[in-house]
Formats: structure tokens, C-alpha cells, sequence
């Protein structure tokens, strides 16, 4: 697990868009923390460094939203809504993966049985002051773990791998 | 052409399953509509298998209810509109299929509407004599923004949000309390007993363009709570209410001195939340413009507006193809 500390949002975004960096197609990123946390702000900055121009906002509401960036698509997921329930097939995740995109999950704790055991978790908590945050990356699987020199060298963080 | 006058509007995009017939855009003959919250708010908000399954088994007495309380046979119905986007997919589908099927079992014209332009629309049933150009404050639990209505079908978005919707953050703010579903008229009603005043939340780019952000003012509630356990939660409801109704008429009063509007109105289902119309109404007032605050039935969900936007569709563009699909992520 590699740990960092940010004190503002734009610091989250700035550790979002260095693991966008070393980002593939068919990656798969579990984003966990609590409400106000920062998901949303992290996939901004993700997105924004993939080359996506629109407006990265909550998907709370359509449950799934699709950016397109210069070299991949970004699909935007939230289950917020879903964590308590059995439906989290209807998402169509393996296709979503399989269209040339990487995939977030917000809120993504409940479903993690139901998700492949291969993908990136970043746990965002909250610090003393009102915009510290601490990020967790956890490489689960292969793909990840693959990375994890290259996690610990770019984002500089604290904490063995 | 005959006029195609007497219309059968169909929504289903959220959590409402609603039906109406509206005469020639204006005249709102019936209008139904059936409520899932008690199913959802077990989940403290919409789930969207729940909802599909919900719609499909309530469309069909919904409609018969519609064309009855109309005082009409189902032949009298001249063309059936429903909401083809945005929404829950799911949910829209089923809306769209059964409009379909029943513009081709009656041989009339089937025509999709766009939800967002259906909200524009709420305010005209009720009050025909609007006048153009008019600001139109458009906030949900899916939507925020600022829409310029030049006329029927010629509208533009000025501003939206960048994050969160407002409706958003009230029902994250409300399950973030323990208040339960649906967020906005709960946090409404606590707010009577708080302070407006107890708590400064920030106002994010309240004097800075058109756009929304509601995401910070969220945080801000939970940092709040964090750091004071103890806080009334009627003050924190009530500073809250306080902070989005002060962004959202800030900016729909400074959007409509910009575009030159006659008036302000409001749609979506935070419209009626009691602080922004008092709110919105005092601008206005203040401003001396039109304000136009549609009643709380016609500001949420509802198949009438589906039914009037479907006529001006209908008269403007003629009908859909039948193969029209139901798009979750249509804008303006």
C-alpha cells in the first residue's frame, strides 16, 4: 500500500493524474471514502490528465457516465445506490472494460465480491485540517501489482508496497 | 394535418410513474401520477432495478387512469409523447417501449421528449400569458442549470453544474444526518426549527459565471459535523438551505439582468422547496420582474409537461422514428 498526504483538492487531482500517467485500457480503479471525501474531485483530475475536456461531474444520479480522452475512454461509475444490492451485473462491467476505457467505481466497498480480483484501490480519509487527505493506493491482482515500482517512484508516497 | 391536439404524455425517467392528456400544449385534461419514494427510501434513494421493475407494473393503470379522469376513449388520443431522456436507463426504456407500442396499436404518431425540455414546459401549462425571453432555473436530484427560453424550442443553456446537482446534495446532506429519503422536503421542514444564520457554509462561485458547484458546500456539512457532534441538526438543515438557495438566485438573478429576461422561473423537484420560491419571489420582486413558481406538483415529475413539450415536438419537427432509443445522458 502506498500512502500519500494532500492538503487540497488540487493536490488530490494532482496524485489522480499521476496514476492516470500509468494508466492502460482496461484498468479498473475502486475509489472508497466517505461522503465529501473527494471521489469525484479525484476522477476530475484523473480524467483531465487522460485528455478529457468535459465536465467530470457526480454520477450519483445516471449511475455511470462515459468521457472520452485522447488515447482511451473513461467510464465514471457510482453504486452508491446499488450497495446493498445484488444488481451490480446490470453495469455491464466486463464490456465497459473491454471498449478501450478504464473504469472508476465510486463507492465501490459493497460490491467488491462481485467485482474481478484485479484492480487498483484507492482509499480516500480525512486528515485534521478540513482539506487534508490521505490516499491509499492497494494494487489487488495482477495488473497492478505489475506496477507497484512505478506507483511508489511517481507518487512518492510513504509506506512499503 | 390535422392538429394532433389531444396528447398522451408518458414519463418514466426517474422515480415517478406518471401519465397525462394535455389539448394543444395547454390544456391539462388528467394528469397521474404514482410515487415509488416509499419504495426507495428503505435505500435512501432511487434504485434503479426497483424503479424499472416499479414502472412496468404500474405504466399500464397509470395510462387507463389517464385517458379515464380525461373523460376520453383511448381513441380519442391524437399522438402519445414520453420521455426518451435523460434519466435512468432502465427506466426510460420502459416508458419509451410502452409509448411506442400503444402509438402503433392505435395507429397515431409516437414522439420522444427530451425530460429537461418537458421542465421548461411545466410553467407554461399553468400560466400561458408567460412573457419571453424568460430565465428558467432548472434544479433536480439529476440537474442543475440556468436555461435562457427565447421561445418554444429555442432555449440555451447559460450555466450548470460543474459536480453535484442541488438536489444531490440535499439527499446526501439529509442521509449524511440520518434524515432519510427523499433529502429536500425533509431538510425543508427541519429547517422551520434551525437558524438560516447558525452556520456560514461557503457559497462556491456564487459571483462567478453561471456554473454551479455543489460538491464543496457537501464537504463543508460533513467537516461541520465532524468537528461539532453536537450541532443541531435543524441549524445545520437550515444554513444548508440557506447556502443553496442563496448560489441559485444569485446567479438566476444575475443571468436574468445579463439576458434582458421578462421574468424567473423555477422547475425540477428542488423548486419546491420553500426557502428558494420565498427566495426567488423576493428577487424578483425586488428586481421588478416577472417570478413564476409552478405549483409543487408541476415543479416535480410529472407526464404533463411531457404531453405539452410532445405537442410543440410534434408541430415543430413531426413525429419520432420508431426506433428512436431512450438515451440516459441527453442534454438541452
Amino acid at each position: 500500500m502506498i500512502r500519500v498526504e494532500t492538503a487540497t483538492a488540487a493536490e488530490t487531482q494532482a496524485v489522480a493524474a499521476k496514476l492516470a500517467a500509468l494508466a492502460q485500457p482496461g484498468d479498473l480503479l475502486l475509489l472508497l471514502g466517505d461522503l465529501g471525501a473527494g471521489k469525484t474531485a479525484f476522477t476530475q483530475g484523473f480524467g483531465r490528465a487522460l485528455g478529457v475536456t468535459q465536465p467530470i461531474t457526480s454520477p450519483t444520479f445516471t449511475l455511470a457516465q462515459q468521457y472520452e480522452g485522447t488515447s482511451m475512454r473513461v467510464h465514471h461509475l457510482d453504486v452508491y445506490r446499488l450497495e446493498q444490492l445484488d444488481e451490480v451485473s446490470d453495469l455491464g462491467l466486463p464490456e465497459l472494460l473491454d471498449d478501450n476505457a478504464v473504469v472508476l467505481i465510486e463507492w465501490g466497498d459493497a460490491i467488491v465480491p462481485m467485482l474481478p480480483a484485479d484492480y487498483l484501490e484507492v482509499r480516500i480519509t480525512f486528515g485534521e485540517g478540513d482539506d487534508d487527505r490521505a490516499l491509499e493506493c492497494t494494487p489487488i491482482g495482477p495488473r497492478w501489482s505489475a506496477r507497484k515500482a512505478a506507483l511508489q517512484r511517481d507518487l512518492g508516497g510513504s509506506g512499503p508496497c | 394535418m390535422s392538429d394532433f391536439s389531444q396528447i398522451l404524455g408518458i414519463e418514466t425517467s426517474c422515480d415517478e410513474t406518471a401519465a397525462a392528456i394535455v389539448v394543444s400544449g395547454q390544456t391539462v385534461r388528467s394528469s397521474v401520477v404514482s410515487s415509488q419514494i416509499e419504495l426507495h427510501a428503505r435505500f435512501g434513494g432511487v434504485v434503479p432495478e426497483i424503479a424499472s421493475r416499479a414502472h412496468v407494473e404500474l405504466l399500464t393503470p397509470v395510462v387507463a387512469q389517464a385517458v379515464v379522469e380525461a373523460g376520453m376513449e383511448n381513441s380519442d388520443v391524437h399522438a402519445v409523447a414520453a420521455t426518451y431522456g435523460p434519466g435512468l436507463i432502465g427506466s426510460l426504456l420502459v416508458g419509451v417501449s410502452a409509448a411506442k407500442a400503444l402509438a402503433l396499436v392505435w395507429d397515431v404518431p409516437f414522439v420522444g421528449v427530451n425530460h429537461l425540455e418537458g421542465h421548461l414546459y411545466a410553467a407554461f401549462l399553468e400560466e400561458p400569458s408567460l412573457e419571453l425571453p424568460l430565465m428558467v432555473l432548472l434544479v433536480s436530484g439529476g440537474h442543475t442549470m440556468l436555461v435562457n427560453m427565447k421561445g418554444p424550442g429555442d432555449y440555451e443553456i447559460i450555466g450548470s453544474t460543474v459536480d453535484d446537482a442541488a438536489g444531490e446534495a440535499y439527499d446526501k446532506v439529509a442521509r449524511y444526518l440520518g434524515l432519510g429519503y427523499p433529502g429536500g422536503p425533509i431538510i425543508d421542514e427541519l429547517a422551520n426549527e434551525g437558524d438560516p444564520t447558525a452556520i456560514d457554509f461557503p457559497r462556491a462561485m456564487r459571483n462567478d459565471g453561471y456554473d454551479f458547484s455543489f460538491s464543496g458546500l457537501k464537504t463543508s456539512v460533513v467537516n461541520h459535523v465532524r468537528k461539532h457532534p453536537d450541532v443541531d441538526a435543524a441549524d445545520v438543515a437550515a444554513s444548508f438551505q440557506e447556502a443553496v438557495s442563496d448560489v441559485l438566485v444569485a446567479k438566476a438573478r444575475r443571468a436574468a439582468k445579463e439576458y434582458g429576461s421578462k421574468g424567473i422561473c423555477i422547475g425540477g423537484g428542488v423548486a419546491a422547496n420553500s426557502r428558494l420560491r420565498e427566495a426567488v419571489l423576493d428577487a424578483c420582486v425586488e428586481d421588478g420582474i416577472q417570478g413564476f413558481l409552478p405549483s409543487r406538483a408541476m415543479c416535480t415529475d410529472n407526464a404533463a409537461m411531457i404531453a405539452a413539450a410532445g405537442w410543440y415536438r410534434l408541430h415543430s419537427d413531426g413525429p419520432s422514428r420508431i426506433d428512436l432509443g431512450a438515451n440516459p445522458s441527453l442534454s438541452l
